[in-house]
This record gives structure tokens, sequence and C-alpha cells, in this order.
């Protein structure tokens, strides 16, 4: 994000050093296999509502949970941490909202008063994983494998173990209205990724990010509030994650409080290391996981549109992560660069 | 001149007299002070169990203990190596669903059961082996390389089969579930064990062996107290760490025989959440998560602390079994907590 | 006499890195029963030669030959299974494990059913013994002992099997006088029979003191090998440096600062302590004051300018900025309060790597404004335009990651961030370490301009000459204690100081070390 603004053909060619070009390629890839399979894959029609109708509608649809979740997982893994609760944290939000509205009236006060009550309770679950990393030191992946498994049972406590319904018309349409033809649930998502990309950006919250992921010894000695940064991604992801539940449980008004969510955060995790995003920490992209959520919303389609199950995908999905993994590893890069015809290097002598 | 003190650590300082000799010799050995807090703990929930709700100190009680832990013990042992070495290892669980599943399948499409057991294992040691192999030469982070492990094989045991499997009931594969009576009580208080009780056992002592009498064992140890030392001390680093991983995986794939020996079914959900259990076992055990310090025997107590626990949740019955992972996840949160505490009062 | 046959012989040796040559056609031999000390300023290449020795490192050009066969060893273990060990400076043994095993692990006894500890112990002790560390308990853990006898039994590692070489890098910079009058003895017994030691230190009285030759390593290549006996300090220091002696004494000469007391205090802490970083020290600061903190290597100078900054929380002290008492607890606290510091661990506590110049230089200032104000890139423009030319920062380019730059460089940068935040209160901790001589003067230049122009300045460095030249007030501190408080000025010289370290004898303390006789100095 350092280029300074040149002509049209720079920005081009700019964009396509990105990482998540191979995002948007594969993208393009698998959907062209469904269009040789079925030529009429991509239409799009306008159904009788005036909702736009399609496959690549209802791709967009299924992608805005994750797409949600990944912009927060984009956040903790660019300090250096990871969080593994957001599935679970889904399933709390799906138990919160439809015990709430199960009690309450159908009303539209009913839904927004169900939807702040569940931000309310996962934002907590997520400022208490902030917390575990930030003032008590743990390591990310422990007080959020801790949390990851203590949420399902707690979505288990709230709803008694069973799997809750309730109605509600305008909870409902949170997840299946349209808004200009378009589903609501995407609207919505795209809002949160412009909304956040722009905040992080035009602040100086990204750099600030970008500074503790990288280093966090230097960025504490250069005055950044390492604590307060972490504890507001954390509880950032915990209310992405709320927002991401409220939706894939708004869906069918039913929460399954053993699948809502569950096995998501591999999903986020994908997403964010496709959209160019390091596991180690620093530089991040949240454009990258978004698109990246997408992807993966399109490789979900694809598999079920193929035939194949879909309790196979995330067999496919952690090979991707490995391979993903393995090209960022420093060992196969260095395959990579002895591969590449030897340039002379300008000789600079670097001091210890 | 004390008389207690025999270790004296240098020859003109004050020798420490009596009580502070005591408060010296601990301090010199504080690293098995957890393990010890954990053994307390287990005789302590024993004692308060027989008070609260009786008939827990009898040998049924106990015999069951043990037995429906078999796979959880063995499941601790193998996380104790990984851990001891500054690693975590999250893919257990899933390992379990995916061995037991195609292990019954295959018993079930006509192959030797014992054949079928051996493969069981091997397919825990194969996961292992790549989890190993991606963190050590690949120098991806522990805990996202088994965690990719993870999904991969709840993915495989989904592929294989999303609805239970079940062994025929006089399948071989169940022998290892036989009960043997070795005290035969009153009624049906018996001490019985099984042949995976067995098992168990002498991986636990296999595990001690090689832990403390052999080089790869030190080895392990020392990977966790600093890496770079142990290699620049031209100890065999990467071999152990590849190593940790595979018995890990191994030891998984037997807890899938025990486990499925003992339920005669397997399904793609099963050992949700036991990965969970058993980095919970080792840790209450005395195993500090940051490597270097800790007692296989200590994860077999955390094991049976973790057993003892859901005995008395059952038992108490006014607390419900959804809420089993969250305490447990409190209580290994409580007990990560303490060894930080413990760690910062030492360095100072 | 014949020469005896050198143990070790490098020749021509050469290593590149991506974008730097570390060593270039360098020599180096090693005479068995002799102690051989291996010079050079930071970067100059001494770890590199040792790393190439042991085949930590690949070489390029060049060729090592033991006892006269040509070989190169794939790594420390296979160095040490043919007699060449090497000691670091963070003593590389596993604090979690016992002594005996530090010692044997790798030659355990083994017997039938696994290792003989009974044995394997045994063998450590005898081992040990025979460097007077006979009294220890193998069996207890390693981190039961002070980190000079941890040394120790490193070495004492290396001597299991047998030993022909032994490296020791830097092994004196974490001990007191009493420890390296102990390590010099085990040394010179094993040198008395017949061990080739190659010691690294940059401690010149250590070095005269122990060693009987000398090679002088200068940015990677071999300037000189000398006897000890043959070659006069100040030649050395001219070989270390590369300047003609007498530029040296005259430079010296001329640019001593001109002091100044200053009058207004601007911070003032009164029974600053740490606990085992500090004792209770008073410490003041004024505008325009040029305050610097002398001492040796552990004295205690970085945990007080820590202290200072709120990078660690003291325990003890009351401190006051202009009169009014202020509670300092973090940097983002002390940046505010218009105190900025220089650590002295550029890479881990200084640059960030991967970001580039400007938004290194912009950190602080950001940090301070919080993450609601950001700076527009013109503001961000003017504050790297106006550091990187005020501070020579080469290359002039902002938008290069700055882990490109060379060490001199980067130290630019990171002043510039700390002056961007516009404090009065400076801390530099070994601003110029690794810097060539050139970048040093024109920072050292800098800073005593914006002392003049009131900023308050606390100096840190190793090099004793560089406080006493550019210090208004010079304040010493040993063992983690203030000893005295002197002004700059003519009455003043490193000689001085060394008197006062060396004549401080209000802390002595033998913890952890065998009885021993006085040794004449």
């Amino acid at each position: 994000m350092n280029e300074h603004a040149r002509g049209p053909l720079d920005a081009l060619k700019s964009i396509m050093k990105r990482q998540y070009i191979w995002g948007i390629v594969a993208i393009a890839l698998l959907l062209l296999i469904n269009v040789i399979k079925e030529p009429t894959y991509l239409a799009i029609s306008v159904g009788h509502n005036g909702h736009l109708v399609g496959n690549v509608i209802d791709i967009l649809r299924s992608a805005a949970p994750v797409m949600m979740i990944a912009v927060g997982m984009c956040l903790v893994v660019a300090t250096k941490g990871i969080d593994l609760s957001v599935g679970s944290l889904m399933a709390v939000a799906g138990a919160v909202a439809m015990e709430f509205l199960r009690a309450a009236p159908n009303t539209p006060g009913a839904a927004f008063g169900a939807l702040g009550l569940v931000i309310v309770v996962t934002g907590a679950l997520g400022a208490i994983n902030g917390i575990l990393v930030s003032v008590v030191g743990l390591q990310p992946f422990i007080s959020t494998l801790v949390l990851m498994l203590a949420g399902r049972g707690l979505a288990k406590v709230i709803t008694g173990g069973q799997n809750t319904s309730a109605s509600n018309d305008v909870f409902r349409w949170f997840a299946n209205g349209y808004v200009f033809g378009v589903p609501v649930v995407f609207v919505l998502a795209l809002a949160i990724v412009i909304v956040v990309g722009l905040v992080v950006r035009r602040s100086a919250l990204g750099l600030m990010i970008e500074a503790i992921g990288m280093d966090p010894k230097a960025a504490r000695l250069a005055g950044i509030n390492r604590r307060a940064l972490l504890l507001t991604v954390y509880i950032a992801g915990g209310v992405l994650a709320g927002f991401a539940g409220v939706f894939a449980t708004a869906t069918v008004m039913t929460v399954d409080v053993s699948r809502t969510g569950y096995l998501l955060e591999l999903d986020a995790i994908l997403a964010v290391v496709i959209g160019g995003t390091s596991l180690a920490g620093g530089k991040f992209n949240i454009t990258g996981a978004a698109i990246g959520a997408v992807l993966i919303a399109t490789l979900d389609k694809t598999v079920v549109f193929l035939g194949v199950s879909s309790s196979a995908s995330p067999a496919f999905k952690a090979i991707v992560i490995v391979a993903l993994v393995l090209l960022q590893s420093e060992r196969v890069r260095r395959m990579f660069r002895q591969r590449r015809a030897a340039r002379p290097a300008k000789r600079e002598v670097v001091a210890a | 001149m004390s008389a207690l003190l025999t270790t004296p650590t240098s020859a003109p300082q004050q020798q420490p007299r009596g009580f502070r000799s005591l408060l010296q010799r601990v301090s010199h050995h504080v690293e098995a002070l957890p393990t010890a807090a954990s053994v307390v703990i287990f005789i302590g929930m024993l004692v308060y169990g027989e008070i609260a709700y009786g008939r827990i100190l009898q040998a049924s009680t106990l015999s069951n203990l043990l037995i429906n832990n078999a796979h959880l013990i063995l499941l601790a042992v193998g996380l104790t190596f990984v851990i001891l070495t500054g690693g975590i290892d999250l893919s257990v669980g899933a390992v379990i669903a995916c061995s037991s599943v195609a292990g019954v399948m295959l018993i079930n499409a006509g192959w030797n059961p014992w054949l079928a057991m051996v493969l069981m294992v091997l397919i825990g040691t194969a996961f292992g082996a790549v989890s190993g192999v991606l963190i050590q030469y690949f120098n991806v982070q522990p805990f996202i390389a088994t965690l990719a492990m993870m999904f991969l094989g709840r993915g495989l045991a989904s592929i294989l089969s999303t609805q239970p499997v079940r062994l025929g009931d006089d399948s071989a594969a169940r022998l290892l579930s036989t009960k043997i009576k070795i005290i035969d009580g009153p009624k049906v208080n018996d001490l019985v064990i099984t042949p995976s009780v067995i098992i168990a056992a002498l991986v636990v002592v296999i595990a001690f062996v090689i832990l403390h009498r052999t080089r790869t064992g030190r080895t392990v140890y020392a990977i966790g107290g600093s890496e770079q030392s142990a290699s620049l001390m031209g100890l065999p680093v990467a071999a152990t760490k590849l190593w940790v991983y595979v018995i890990s995986g191994s030891l998984a794939g037997l807890a899938a025989v025990l486990y499925t020996a003992r339920l005669g079914s397997a399904q793609n959900i099963t050992g949700l959440g036991w990965e969970l259990d058993a980095i919970a076992a080792a840790v209450i055990g005395g195993t500090l998560l940051t490597g270097g310090a800790g007692f296989v025997l200590g994860s077999v107590i955390g094991a049976l602390v973790l057993g003892l626990m859901n005995v008395l949740i059952t038992r108490d019955g006014g607390i419900p079994p959804e809420a089993t992972t969250i305490i447990t996840g409190g209580i290994l949160l409580v007990f990560v907590l303490l060894q930080r505490a413990v760690l910062a009062k030492q360095r100072e | 006499m014949n020469e005896p046959l050198p143990i070790v012989e490098m020749d021509g040796i050469s290593i590149s890195f991506p974008g730097v040559k570390a060593l270039d056609a360098v020599g180096l031999r090693l005479f068995p029963g002799e102690v051989h000390t291996l010079m050079g300023e930071n970067g100059a290449g001494k770890s590199t030669l040792i790393k190439a020795l042991t085949g930590v490192y690949k070489i390029d050009e060049g060729e090592i030959r033991i006892a006269g066969e040509p070989r190169r060893f794939s790594g420390t273990a296979d160095a040490q299974s043919a007699g060449v060990s090497t000691v670091y400076q963070e003593v590389n043994l596993c604090a979690n494990l016992s002594i005996g095993e530090n010692v044997m692990l790798g030659n355990e006894v083994r017997g039938p059913l696994g290792v003989n500890w009974r044995a394997t112990h045994r063998e450590a002790h005898d081992v040990l013994a025979k460097l007077g560390l006979g009294h220890l308990n193998t069996k207890l853990s390693l981190s039961t002992l002070p980190l000079a006898i941890q040394q120790l039994v490193a070495i004492s590692r290396s001597m299991v099997e047998e030993c022909k070489v032994l490296i020791l890098d830097e092994p004196t910079s974490s001990l007191d006088a009493n420890e390296v009058d102990q390590l010099f003895r085990v040394i010179r017994q094993l040198r008395d029979q017949g061990v080739a030691i190659l010691f690294v230190s940059h401690f010149l009285d250590q070095v005269y003191a122990i060693s009987d030759r000398m090679t002088v390593l200068r940015n990677g290549r071999f300037i000189g090998e000398h006897l000890t006996r043959e070659l006069p300090r100040a030649a050395l220091i001219a070989e270390m440096i590369g300047k003609d002696v007498a530029a040296l004494t005259a430079a010296e000469a001329g640019e001593r600062r001109e002091p100044r007391t200053g009058t207004v205090p601007v911070y003032e802490a009164t029974s600053l302590s740490r606990k085992g970083a500090l004792e209770e020290l008073d410490i003041e600061l004024r505008r325009g004051e040029v305050v610097g903190l002398a001492g040796l290597l552990g004295s205690g100078r970085t945990e007080l300018a820590r202290l200072i900054y709120g990078a660690d929380k003291n325990d003890t002290g009351t401190v006051s900025l202009h009169g009014t008492p202020t509670q300092i607890k973090n940097p983002a606290k002390a940046l505010s309060k218009r105190i900025a510091f220089s650590s002295e661990n550029r890479r881990d506590e200084g640059i960030i790597r991967d970001l580039s110049v400007r938004e290194n230089m912009i950190l602080a200032v950001q940090a301070k404004r919080g993450w609601a104000r950001p700076l527009s890139r013109r503001e961000q423009n003017e504050i790297v335009a106006k550091y990187i030319s005020a501070l020579g920062v080469r290359p002039a380019d902002p938008e290069r990651p700055i882990r490109l730059l060379s060490g001199g460089n980067q130290q630019k940068v990171l002043l510039g961030r700390w002056l961007a935040t516009e404090p009065e209160v400076l801390i530099l901790d070994e601003p110029t370490r690794g810097i060539d001589v050139g970048a040093k003067a024109e920072i050292m230049d800098y800073v005593s301009g914006l002392a003049d122009e009131g900023l308050a300045v606390v100096f840190i460095s190793s090099e004793l000459d560089e406080v006493v030249r550019q210090s208004d007030r010079i304040v010493v501190l040993k063992d983690h204690r203030k000893i005295a408080e002197l002004d700059g000025g003519s009455g003043t010289s490193t000689d001085n100081i060394v008197t006062i370290i060396a004549e401080d004898h209000s802390a002595d303390d033998y913890a952890g070390l065998a009885p021993r006789e006085e040794v004449a100095s």
C-alpha cells in the first residue's frame, strides 16, 4: 500500500503483484469448471420479487458469513495470533439469538434486541481471549482453543442441549432478505469488509497492528499500546463471529449447537492465508481475505455441484492450507530462489 | 554446619539450617512440584467423592476409571512427548476418528482383525509423520501443522462414513476389551481390568524408560529447554522432533484400537475435543506448555483426574453433561495460569 | 626454535551472504598450547569465521586444514567429534537439565537398561573436578548455578571428548572480575595441557592478560597476525579501526565537548530501584546537559535507562518531571512526557525489519498521537525528509525496507524516530555500536548540537573514552549501583573512571566460587 499514485497502467501492475490475484484466478477457474459442466451456470435472472437469482448469487450469499469471520481472523493473525474459537462463538451467537427470540414477541425490536445481545455476548467472549493473550500472556492458540471447546459447551448449556428454533420475521429477513435485489447478507458482509478496511488503513491502526505482529518488543518500546490493540482485535473477532453466527442461524431460524460454525475457523484461516496474510504475523490484507472467503464458498459449491460429498471438503481445505503454508515457508522459498537465474545482487555492507 | 544438608553448593557460603535447607532442597527439584500437586489433587478428589457421594473408593469404580480412560492415558502420554519439546498436537482426536472408522470398515469388509488393528496404529503413525515433517523440515508452526492434520483427519473420516459403523459382537477386535477379574469382590464390586488397561500400563512404562533412561528421551527434554542449545550440544534434534510427533500419532492410533474395542463401533465425530482433554491431562500432571518440564507419570494422573471428574459430575447429577467441556476448559486454564505464576516467581 | 605445526589452518576463507561479503580471503592459524585471540570491532567477521570453522556456515572459497589434513565440518556435532569445541557467550546448555546431563549428554554411559545414570554422573563429576568444580552436585539442575559457573560447565563439556581446539566466543561479557580470574585460570590450565584456545573478546585488558597470539580482522578482511608481546596496544587499536595512531590522539584531543552544566532540572529520580536490575540510586537530568553513564558491561546502565523510560517498572523510587511528581509506567507514557529511548539492541528492540524507512521513522510519533489521528502523507514526508538529510541516511529512499540498510544507517533511522517525537530527554544506549567511524562522528555531532539547543541527553557507551569525550557529567555505575558522579572536563579521564571502578570494593561477593588464592594484579 506504499505506491505513489502513478498512471492506471502502474496501478494495474501493482494489483497484479498482490498475492490475492491467485485467489481471483482460482475463483475464475472453478467457475469455468462449473460452466463446462453446465453452460448456464453463471446465469443471473431476476426473480418474481425483483430479487436476483442464480448460482453466483448463492455463492455470494454463502460466502458472507465466512467473509465476516475472515476479516476478524485477518486482524488477529496480523498480530501474530490466531483465533480458533470463531466457529464456536458463532454457535453461541445462534444459541443466544434463538433463545431470546423464542421468548420474545415477533417484532423488529426483538430482532434488533437479539442482535444487540449477541454482539455483547460474543464481544465479551472475544474480550476473554484478548485478556488471556494480552494481559495474562497465554499463547493465542491455547486460549482460543479453550474458548473453542468451552464455547460450544456454553452454546449447549444455553439451549439446554436442544437445537432451538424461533421465529421472527425481521430476523429472518437479515439472512434471507434482499436489498436492491442483492442478498442482505452479502451487502452487510461487503459493508463490513469495506468499513474495517477503511478504518484500518485510513487510521494508524493498520500500521500499529502490523508493527506489533512483526516485532512486539520494538513496537512496545516505540510507544504502541500492545495490550489495547490485542484486546481490540480479539473483541472485534468475537463481534464479527457474532454477526456471522446471526446470519448462519437466521437462514433457517434454528441453531444447530453441534454443527453451526463447525470447523468454520478452518475456512477463516484459509481465507486469510489465500488473501496474502502470513500466519507469522505482520503485513495483512483485508481485501485478500474477503476474496479468499469467496473462493472458499465457490469451492464448496463446486464440490457439491460436481457430485462429490460435501463432507469431503475439510480434507481438501486442509490440503490447500498445507500447500499454502509450505509456499510461505522459508525452505520452499529458498528452493525457488535458487532456481531463478542469479542476478548480481547489490553488495551492501550490513553490519550486525 | 547443618546436619540436614548433604549437598552443598559452595564452600565458603553459610550453610542454611533446618527449614531453610529443606526449602533449598525443594527448590532444587521444583519442577516435580506440580506433579506432586496433581497426585494430591487426585487423592483429594477420591476422598471428597467418597464423602460426598459414596461408593467411589471401591474396586468397581476404580476398575471402571482405568478401563474407561485407557485411551485417554495413551493420548496424554503421546502429548507429553510433544509438549515436552515445546510443541503441540491438535490432531489426536481426529486421528482416532479416522483410524477407528477405517479400521472397523476394513474388518467389516473381511480383513483379518489383527491386521486391521495394526493398520489402525499405522494410520496414526502416518498422520504423526506428516505433522513431524511439516514442523521439522518446513518450519511450519506446530499448531498450524497439527490443526491442518486435524481437519484432514476429520475430513477423511467423514469421507469414509458419516454414519456410525459397527463391529460384529464376536469380532476379534473386541477381545482387547474382555474383562479379567483380578479380585472377586462382593456382588459386582470386583477389581477388573482389561487387556487394554494392561497395554496402556505397558506403554506408560515404556514411555517412562524412554524419557528417563535414553538419550532420545533426554534430548526431548533438552529441546524443550533450549532447542538451539540442544542442537549446538550435538544432540539429534531434528530426528527427535520428528519422533515425538510420530509417537503421538502412533499412540493415537493405538488409542483408537482400544476405544473401538471397548465401544464396538466407530464414527466420524468420535474424539471431538479429546485433544483438549489430553492437553489438560498433561498440564494438570505438571507438564509445562512451554516445554522442558514434565513427567509422563504426571500426565497419567492428570488423565485419571479428568476421568474421575467426569465420574463425580455424573454422580452429582446437578451439572448438565454439556457443561463438561466448559469445566475441562476452565481447569486447563487455571492450571496454565498457575504454571505461569510459578514460573514468574522462579525467575525472580 | 621451530614453530610447532598449527593444529588449525584456515586459508583464504570467503563467505558471502545476500548483499554482503562477510569474510574476504581470511586466514587463521591456531597452535596447540597457545591462547590465540581473534580481535576486531563489531561486524569485523569474528563470529562468522568461527562458524565457518565449525561448519555452521558453508564456505564459498578457501580451505581448512586440521592437523594438516583438509577438513570441512558439517556442523557443531561433527566438529566436536573431531576435537573442535565451541563455547558461546550465551552458554548454550539446557538449564532445565541437570549439571551432569549437560556435561555428559551425547557421551553418557549406557548399560543394558538404558543410561546408567550413576556411572554417568560419576564421570561428569570427574570431568568437572579437573576444572576445579568437583564440589558441585551433578544431580542438581543447571539453573541453580550462576552464569559464570554455567560457562565453566560448558567448557568442561568440551573436555569430555578429547579436545584439541577450544573456541571461546566472548566468554567474559557477563562476568565480574573474580569470575574472569577463575575462567582465566582454567584457560591457562587447559593451555598448559596442550589445548589450542581461540579466544574472542573486545576487552583489551583481558586480551593482553591472557593471550599469546592475536589475529585482527576488520570489515571481513584479515589485517594481521601478531604475537601479543610484539604488538603494543596503540598499534592493535590502529589495526582494528584502521586509523593512524597519531590521527587518533589528535582526534581525541580536538573533539572533546565543551562541558557545560545545565541548570534547569527536567527529570529527577530518587531511590529508583528494581529488583535484580538496579539498586536504589538518585539521578537528575538537566536541560542542555549530556550525562554519560560509565561502567563495565553488566553494571546496570541499560537497566537504569529502561527504568527512566518506563520500559521496565521500578520497584521503588519517585520520579518528578519539571518538579511535578509523575509515574512513568510504560514507554507510551514516557513518550507522552517527552522522554525517548534508543535501545542498544537495535535488531530486536529497535527496527521493525519488514517496515520501510518511513514507517520506522514515524512510528513513535504516530504511537504518541494515537490510532485515530494518522499522520497525513505530507506530514510524514516532512518528518522523513528532515531527518534523512539531518542525519545523513544513505540511501535516501524512504520507501526502502529498513532491513536492507547498513547497521549505521539503521541506527540513524532509529535516531530519527526518537528525535521526531521532539523529546526533552533523549536516552542513547550504545548509539554508535557497530557503526563505521564516519557515521559515528556524524551521529555524535548531531546529538551534541541538540544538547546545545537544550535537549537533555543520557549517553551510554562501552567505549569509555567516548563517554568521557561527549559528556558534561558522568555517572559511574558498578554492579547495579551508582558509585560516583563526576563533572566532565579536562579533570576527568578514562583512567580516573577506571580507577574509581577498580577501587570500589563496597560490594565484593564470592557467591558460588571455590576458594582461591590471591591473584597478583
